[in-house]
């Protein structure tokens, strides 16, 4: 299969720009002049300024800015517990949660968000961005745990075992050797966790309440009442945000 | 030699690898039958040689014919030629029995046919009782064999070994040294094989080519290589050689005038018959360990030659005695001596002795 | 990293503490994932008030209601959909995980985070990318109206193809990642070997390449398959109401018919399939060269 590289390539390539085209179609034409979304009628930046101008659009990213820092740092808290506090179990016991933890990752979207609307309904909770914000958390967990155990892994046994022979408790192993050595790979979980929160629209579309507009909610309401390249403007600045919380967050774990 | 059919005829092979080639103008041939092995350290280019046969790389230039047809653009899977793999690379979700019944069930042969040659192959390694095992189930030594047992029972032309016991223990690669060889008897095929263990190399093959960085330096049987190397690296790479390099000073006869940096004095040498030496042409002299003999009289027998040296090291090893003799401030030599005299070798370091050997056991290379 | 029992700390000490570090993320975890989930599991037994309120009356109605021929169906061609894109992310993600799992070490790593950065990227934006190329006035039609190749726009939005498209590019990474560590993890020369052997290209990756990455395979697909089913945005946005799918039927029940039992009922049958699926998958992902250890 050697001399088979040629076309193998091609395919790969022509995967690439399946995968890439449309993206770039769309932020190509965020900078059209044109109302008619699909015709090229010369460079512009007049979609981007009437975003700047659009107090609601503003609001909603505000509100997308608050979920997610907050739900992060609470995915965080309770992640990295998670998956320091794993590590102190034995096999069997420690393999159960893990799967049961990731069931959250596997299960559709939609489920979650419909048991969470029943759940907060039936528990008479109202509505609200602090809705949002719990469900967020609840499907970063996992995201923060399995990223944070990857690297709980890599690091060297040895090291908690010259704590304790240099007289550390088990509470100050952690303190000072495991958290700080799993410093990068937390910062990497919360950017990680921040980017699925702007961009999470399913189950916020299930937990917000009246007036709890996120980013995403409100770019779906744009969409749903008609194409306009403002749409595509906002698209790219999405798509670039993101990538760059991504990469700055891979970044990170790698290290 | 009885002119043989040649099996596989390569001419003038090249091979880049980027900048550097890999396989530098390497041309052989194989005869029918024979036990043909490609030696060299690792990187000499005689895996990509291997692979190249097989049909898995292609030559940058040259040619390779086998059984006198040319192999430029036949696939791997349309060469009469089979590869037992370095890893072995067994299958390792098909049995014992699939794994050997592979390659017939992909040429397409009928069903009542594919088991008895799949018997006879597992019977020629000696493994029918485990036909029914994975891979995984077996020990180092049966996979070899499961790997050998596949190839062979496509009954190619020439069979291809890569480095095929390097994966073994010590001791099961003797045993398998000699298996290969009766095994190769038995089926009666060429096989070419590749290694960088001088040992192997020279215990199992008819005929040995010698690789070092892409070329092939000298081909020849076993014997041929250890007792008249025409390189020095050959003969450094075959066994332990002692060596003395000097400038011919002057020519008497059959004798010559060396003069080496790392003696003083010149020494006298007689040189084989034919040997194409100038005055100030540089020489080097090459002695096997086993071919030296000390003693404490610098007068030999005739025919002898000798040097006066001093003991710096005695290695007991068993059968022998392993000396390290200096002659000179940068020159040591390596001198066996077999543990039946030992008696009579009560040499400690300190001692000066003479080293001595015959005339004609010297072999002389110009450069 | 295993915390080490010896060397001062009591094996109990360090387990205790363990579970003072769980206790908090495994009583969030139950209390918003796993209790809400029974929640959705009674109140499909439940009934509905006129007023869309739930009456505490269990039953198996909502079940039966959803054998009439306008779920059922619906139900059925989510199925085919989820299927079918889960076959053309197969057929696709095949050779990209191939190239990248035979290229040098340092391309792999440049191909994987290239394959992976869509995915990062905003999924309602990505689903709003096709809207813009196959809508009536989109990219598409305007290009192929240009060049004079048809003569009226074309309806593509709005339609099967187009939800499957949006699921197809929506889920690639997912078949492309555990593709690619199958075949990284399978030994190269075995390809060659029954090269050597004389099977043909096919018959190589049929006899050879599939089954030894069928877990590679079985997760994809199912990585593939499970979120497909339950989609809700590619057939909400791209889909039109002939092209509802089971995500999009609970959406409906909850939020626009009110009848949360109904919408509960679908929830449950949703998840029925994602577990079977699970549960088959790992019975069977279990590579073929393990098959002693069963013995």
């Amino acid at each position: 299969m050697k001399e088979a590289g040629g076309w193998l390539w091609r395919l790969s390539l022509a995967n690439l720009l399946f995968l890439y085209g449309p993206i770039a179609v769309l932020i190509f034409f965020s900078f059209n002049a044109s109302r008619l979304s699909a015709t090229w009628q010369g460079w512009s930046l007049q979609w981007y300024r009437t975003l700047w101008a659009n107090q609601a659009l503003l609001a909603a990213a505000a509100n997308s800015l608050w979920v997610a820092t907050v739900s992060t740092l609470l995915a965080l808290m309770l992640g990295v517990c998670l998956a320091v506090g794993l590590e102190g179990l034995s096999g069997r016991r420690q393999r159960q949660i893990e799967q049961a933890m990731l069931i959250p990752l596997v299960i559709p979207e939609v489920m979650m968000g419909v048991s969470l609307l029943l759940f907060f309904v039936l528990m008479q909770v109202p509505l609200s961005l602090t809705t949002v914000i719990l469900g967020h958390a609840l499907f970063n967990v996992p995201v923060v745990m399995i990223i944070v155990r990857a690297r709980l892994r890599k690091l060297d046994p040895r090291l908690l075992e010259v704590a304790a022979d240099l007289g550390a408790s088990y509470w100050d192993a952690l303190r000072h050797v495991t958290i700080p050595l799993l410093r990068p790979a937390i910062l990497g979980a919360g950017l990680m966790a921040f980017t699925i929160s702007l961009d999470d629209f399913i189950v916020t579309f299930f937990t917000a309440g009246p007036g709890a507009t996120t980013l995403p909610l409100k770019v779906y309401s744009m969409i749903k009442s008609g194409m306009s390249p403002e749409i595509n403007a906002l698209s790219a600045l999405f798509v670039i945000s993101s990538m760059g919380l991504i990469g700055l967050s891979l970044l990170l774990q790698r290290r | 030699m009885v002119d043989q059919p040649t099996s596989i005829d390569i001419a003038s092979l090249v091979k880049r690898h980027g900048a550097t080639l890999a396989v530098d103008h390497v041309s052989l041939s194989v005869r029918r039958g024979e036990f043909f092995s490609l030696l060299g350290p690792s990187g000499a280019g005689k895996t990509s040689v291997l692979r190249m046969i097989a049909g898995f790389e292609t030559p940058d230039e040259g040619t390779i014919r086998i059984d006198g047809r040319s192999m430029e653009a036949v696939p791997p899977n349309r060469r009469p030629v089979n590869l037992v793999f370095q890893s072995y690379a067994l299958f390792p979700h098909l049995t014992v029995a699939e794994n050997v019944a592979f390659g017939p069930r992909m040429q397409g042969a009928p069903r009542g046919e594919i088991t008895s040659r799949v018997r006879v192959a597992l019977d020629m390694v000696k493994l029918t009782s485990k036909e029914e095992r994975l891979p995984a189930q077996l020990s180092g030594g049966e996979q070899q064999r499961v790997a050998l047992a596949r190839a062979l029972v496509n009954r190619p032309a020439v069979l291809l070994l890569d480095e095929p016991l390097s994966a073994l223990d010590q001791q099961l690669r003797q045993e398998m040294q000699v298996e290969l060889k009766s095994i190769q008897e038995r089926a009666g095929c060429t096989f070419v094989c590749v290694t960088h263990h001088q040992e192997e190399a020279l215990t199992m093959s008819d005929r040995v080519a010698v690789m070092h960085q892409g070329r092939v330096l000298q081909i020849g049987s076993p014997q041929d290589l250890y007792e008249s190397p025409t390189t020095a690296f050959v003969a450094r790479f075959i066994g332990v050689s002692n060596e003395l390099r000097g400038i011919v000073r002057r020519i008497d006869g059959d004798r010559a005038l060396v003069q080496s940096p790392d003696l003083t004095g010149e020494i006298r040498i007689v040189l084989p018959i034919h040997t194409p030496v100038r005055e100030g042409s540089a020489v080097t002299v090459l002695l096997r360990p086993e071919r030296l003999r000390l003693s404490t009289e610098a007068r030999g027998l005739s025919g002898e030659q000798s040097l006066a040296a001093s003991v710096d090291k005695v290695l007991y090893s068993g059968s022998d005695r392993h000396y390290m003799v200096r002659l000179g401030e940068r020159l040591v030599w390596n001198v066996r001596v077999p543990n039946d005299e030992s008696g009579r070798n009560g040499l400690v370091r300190g001692n000066a002795i003479h080293v001595r050997w015959q005339v004609s056991d010297a072999v002389v290379l110009i450069e | 990293m295993k915390i080490p029992s010896p060397a001062g700390w009591a094996e109990s000490s360090g387990r205790t503490v363990s579970w003072w570090l769980l206790g908090p993320g495994l009583l969030w975890m139950g209390l918003l994932f796993f209790v809400p989930l029974c929640l959705v599991v009674v109140i499909s037994f439940a009934g509905r008030g006129t007023y869309g309120g739930i009456v505490w009356s269990f039953s198996l109605t909502n079940y039966l209601d959803l054998l009439h021929p306008l779920y059922a169906r619906i139900l059925g061609q989510s199925i085919l959909m989820a299927a079918g894109t889960t076959l053309l992310c197969l057929i696709m993600g095949f050779p990209l995980a191939y190239y990248i799992a035979r290229a040098a070490p340092g391309r792999q790593r440049i191909w994987l985070l290239l394959v992976m950065i869509p995915f990062w990227t905003n999924f309602l934006v990505r689903t709003y990318a096709w809207m813009f190329i196959l809508r009536t006035e989109g990219l598409l039609n305007t290009l192929l109206l240009k060049l004079g190749l048809i003569a009226a726009p074309i309806e593509l939005l709005y339609s099967n193809t187009a939800v499957v498209i949006g699921l197809v590019y929506g889920y690639l990474p997912f078949m492309v990642l555990p593709l690619y560590v199958a075949l990284e993890r399978m030994d190269r020369t075995l390809v060659e070997a029954a090269w050597d052997l004389y099977a043909t290209r096919w018959a190589v990756f049929w006899r050879i390449i599939l089954p030894l990455t069928r877990p590679g395979v079985i997760a994809g697909c199912l990585l593939v398959f499970i979120p497909s089913l339950g989609a809700f945005l590619t057939p909400d946005l791209l889909g039109g109401a002939r092209s509802m799918m089971i995500g999009n039927l609970i959406q409906h029940e909850f939020l626009v018919a009110r009848d949360w039992p109904l919408g509960a009922a679908i929830s449950c049958v949703l998840m029925l399939c994602v577990v079977g699926m699970m549960s088959w998958s790992l019975r069977t992902a279990k590579p073929l060269s393990q098959r002693e250890h069963e013995s």
